[in-house]
């Protein structure tokens, strides 16, 4: 992993380096699994291996493909990074050894998260329980963060295709697009199936990896896919661009929304042991709901971002319509 | 019975491993684009196949047998349209396959 990295900051061709981020991605996944953090590893793969180096791509696409060359030596940079990697490493020689078993995180707190964790939530898997009902809150900034980022992607690069741009519809029978008919039969056999899996990882985080973010990703990347395969102007009119804002900000509104309802049922924020009469099952719709809308709020940003990077020009086409 | 899956599911993983190392050496060895790309695209899918299959000869129950075959199902369906995807998107960019000069004033095939 040190190589990748040293070879990522050193080489100047950009797709290399998108290339070798996504290899990166997938050795942290495997370097996770190997610690037997099966949704960690689930998640670094799906984000850092898939969606992170198809978004790079997508925005080398449309700007150069070579690295600007400094113009000078950022020495002063260099010595403020390695005076602060230096206190920062210094700090950890105070801290219990990596794993040790009285460490306090692992006497007071994993040690209630894992005995108590089936009796008071009654999920099988911890790290939903952990994620999701013990640190609720945490997830719902996480949430946020998520919403703001596309968010800033909206009001940085949003571009209002005006009503006069309906065109008729490419169909399938068209030469032109003769030209990549066994990538749209993959991807017509492939797709719904996609989706499909991002609905159970969504569901089924309960009981085995997964969860709402990962679920996002993958449903993200689906739509990607049919975007990619049959052209923006379809795919803008399968999901139009004001559905995907809908369903992003509905997302963290649902998950707010069982805050309040807690508020109002006469607990604390997010606590889900009073939305229902039988605490158990108020665990289990606290859950469902508040997964559910990191899944439609991660999968509606992630279009978001694709969607409005490629609907700009890239600069062979602004060349075009310079010359032209 | 058990010992003889257990080797024969020895088997077809050392085929596997054998396989993607004779892809990653064509990887490295091959004068072209599209000869490398043939080399990977063959040899990883059925790498990953008979990875799989010596996964499922350890018969780890019918629910993760079922899963292995998905997962098989997928990785048949998606690898070689990768290749295909990428060896015509460098067509299309007009990276031209090596060849001797004279046959490439006779015949005007290449891969499609």
């Amino acid at each position: 992993m040190v190589g990748v990295v040293v070879a990522i900051i050193w080489m100047k061709d950009l797709i290399a380096v998108v290339m070798l981020l996504g290899i990166y991605g997938l050795l942290t996944a495997s370097f996770f699994m190997a610690m037997d953090a099966v949704d960690v590893a689930f998640t670094e793969a799906s984000v850092g291996a898939g969606i992170s180096t198809l978004l790079l791509l997508v925005a080398i696409a449309k700007t150069k493909r070579k690295e600007h060359p400094s113009r000078h030596k950022p020495l002063l940079a260099l010595l403020v990074v390695l005076v602060t990697g230096g206190l920062l490493i210094y700090g950890t020689y105070d801290m219990p050894i990596f794993g040790m078993a009285d460490a306090p995180a692992h006497t007071h707190v994993a040690q209630r998260y894992i005995e108590d964790s089936y009796d008071e939530i009654g999920i099988p898997n911890i790290v939903t329980s952990v994620l999701s009902s013990y640190r609720g809150f945490d997830t719902f900034g996480e949430v946020v963060v998520i919403f703001t980022a596309g968010l800033g992607i909206l009001g940085l690069l949003s571009t209002v295709n005006g009503t006069g741009t309906r065109k008729k519809l490419p169909t399938i029978n068209d030469s032109i697009e003769n030209q990549h008919i066994v990538l749209r039969i993959v991807g017509k056999i492939l797709i719904p199936f996609i989706l499909l899996f991002a609905l159970y990882v969504q569901f089924h985080g309960e009981y085995g990896p997964g969860g709402g973010f990962q679920a996002g990703v993958i449903f993200g990347a689906g739509i990607i896919l049919y975007a990619m395969l049959f052209g923006m102007d379809i795919a803008r009119r399968v999901i139009s661009q004001s559905l995907i804002q809908l369903i992003a900000a509905f997302g963290v509104l649902l998950y707010g929304a069982v805050g309040v309802v807690s508020f109002l049922n006469g607990g604390t924020f997010l606590d889900y042991n009073v939305l229902l009469e039988n605490p158990v099952a108020g665990q289990h719709l606290g859950i469902l709901l508040i997964e559910l809308g990191v899944g439609m709020t991660v999968a509606s940003v992630i279009i978001i971002i694709f969607f409005n990077f490629a609907g700009r020009k890239g600069p062979q086409q602004i060349s075009d319509d310079l010359g032209a | 019975m058990d010992m003889f899956m257990e080797i024969l599911s020895g088997i077809f993983l050392l085929i596997g491993a054998l396989l993607v190392l004779a892809g990653g050496i064509g990887l490295i060895r091959f004068p072209d684009f599209y000869t490398r790309m043939h080399a990977t695209g063959v040899t990883d899918t059925l790498a990953s196949t008979m990875i799989i299959i010596g996964m499922m000869l350890l018969n780890p129950g019918a629910l993760v047998i079922m899963k292995l075959i998905i997962i098989l199902l997928l990785i048949l369906l998606t690898s070689p349209t990768a290749g295909h995807a990428l060896a015509k998107a460098a067509f299309r960019s007009g990276l031209k396959p090596i060849s001797n000069n004279k046959s490439q004033q006779e015949s005007k095939s290449s891969k499609r």
